[in-house]
C-alpha cells in the first residue's frame, strides 16, 4: 500500500516535471523542473530496488550532469537571450506530434501482454530476484499456517532484493554470481561485462580531455584578441 | 489502486521519452536540447531497470541503465564544450542560428 503510494507520488513527480521541462520557456525554470523528474526518477529506481542504480542517478544526475547544464545556462545567458521564445505555432505542431506519439507508445505498451512474453525468455534459476520470488511462493505455498516464519522468509527476500552492488560490480568484473555457470553461454560461463566496462573507461578519459581542450582554445584565442586589441 | 506492475513503469518511460522527444524538437535554446536528451535517455533507463525488475533477466537491464548514466554524463560534457564554442562564436546560444555550414 505504501508503496504504490509513493511509486504513484513519484510517478506523477517524473511526468509532471518532465512536462514542466517542456512547458517552460525559461531556462533556469527548465533546470529546475529537470533536477525535480530526474530526482523522481531516483526514487522510481530506489522503488524497483535498484539500490545501486538509484544512488548513482542522484550523484552522477543530479549533482553531476545537472550541474554541468546549470554552469552552461549561467556561461551563455546573456540578457536578452535568457528566454529564446519558441512561436506558439511550432509548439501546437509539437504538442500534437507529441500527443499522436505518446498515444502510439502507450497502445503499444498496453497491446502486449508481458506475462506471456517474460514467460518465453530464458529462465535464469539462481537470478537474485527470480530465486527470491520462487522461493517465497514456496514458503507461502507450505507455510500458510506459520505466519512468523512467512514473515521472516519476506523480510530475508526483500533484503536479498535491494542488495544488488556487490552483483553489479562482479560482472563488471566479468564475473556473474546471480546467474547459473552451466546454464550460461556457449562455454558455460554467463555473459558480463568486463569489456564494455573498459571501453566505458576509455571513452570517459577521451571525453574529459576532448571536453577540456574543446572548452579551452576558444577562450585562449579571444583572449589572445583582446591583447592584440589593446 | 491497484498493484503497480510493469505497465506502470512502461508508461512513465514512454511520457519522459516523449517529453524528451518535443523539447528537443521545439526547443530554440541549446541548453535546452540537452534537457530533451536527458530526458530521452532517462526515458530509456526506467524502461530497462523495469524489465530487470519484472523479467528473469536478472541484473542485466541495471547493468546496462549504468553505461546509460555515464555515457549520458560524456555526452553532456561534450555537447556543453561545443555549446561554449558556439556561443563564444555568435553571442548567442540559438541553434536556428547555426545553419552556417549549409552550404
Amino acid at each position: 500500500m505504501i508503496e504504490q503510494l509513493l511509486f504513484y507520488t513519484f510517478a506523477i513527480l517524473t511526468c509532471g516535471g518532465a512536462v514542466a521541462v517542456v512547458a517552460t520557456q525559461n531556462v533556469v525554470r527548465m533546470a529546475f523542473w529537470l533536477v525535480v523528474s530526474l530526482g523522481s526518477v531516483a526514487a522510481l529506481f530506489f522503488l524497483l530496488h535498484a539500490d545501486f542504480l538509484g544512488a548513482a542517478q542522484l550523484l552522477i544526475y543530479v549533482g553531476g550532469t545537472v550541474v554541468l547544464l546549470v554552469f552552461g545556462v549561467m556561461l551563455t545567458a546573456s540578457g536578452p537571450y535568457t528566454t529564446i521564445k519558441t512561436s506558439p505555432a511550432e509548439g501546437i505542431i509539437g504538442a500534437a506530434v507529441g500527443i499522436m506519439l505518446l498515444l502510439v507508445l502507450l497502445s503499444s505498451i498496453g497491446g502486449v501482454d508481458w506475462v506471456s512474453v517474460s514467460g518465453r525468455l530464458p529462465s535464469t534459476p539462481q537470478s537474485p530476484f527470480t530465486a527470491d520470488s520462487v522461493r517465497e511462493a514456496h514458503a507461502e505455498e507450505s507455510l500458510v499456517n506459520s505466519g512468523s516464519t512467512k514473515a521472516k522468509t519476506d523480510l530475508a527476500a526483500v533484503q536479498q532484493q535491494g542488495r544488488t552492488v556487490r552483483q553489479l560490480g562482479l560482472s563488471f568484473l566479468g564475473l556473474r554470481p546471480d546467474r547459473n555457470l552451466k546454464e550460461g553461454g556457449a562455454n558455460g560461463l554467463a555473459p558480463a561485462y568486463f569489456l564494455p566496462f573498459e571501453i566505458v573507461s576509455v571513452h570517459l578519459l577521451v571525453v574529459l580531455i576532448g571536453a577540456a581542450y574543446l572548452a579551452r582554445a576558444k577562450r585562449r584565442a579571444v583572449s589572445e584578441d583582446r591583447v592584440s586589441l589593446d | 489502486m491497484g498493484e503497480v506492475g510493469l505497465n506502470a513503469y512502461l508508461t512513465v518511460g514512454a511520457v519522459l521519452f516523449v517529453c524528451g522527444v518535443v523539447c528537443m524538437a521545439t526547443k530554440r535554446n541549446g541548453i535546452g536540447v540537452l534537457m530533451g536528451v536527458e530526458l530521452v535517455l532517462n526515458g530509456a533507463n526506467v524502461n530497462f531497470v523495469a524489465f530487470s525488475r519484472f523479467t528473469s533477466l536478472g541484473l542485466d537491464g541495471q547493468t546496462i541503465a549504468l553505461f546509460v548514466i555515464v555515457l549520458a554524463a560524456a555526452e553532456a560534457a561534450v555537447a556543453l564544450a561545443i555549446a561554449l564554442n558556439f556561443y563564444n562564436n555568435h553571442l548567442t546560444i540559438d541553434v536556428d542560428r547555426g545553419n552556417e555550414l549549409q552550404g
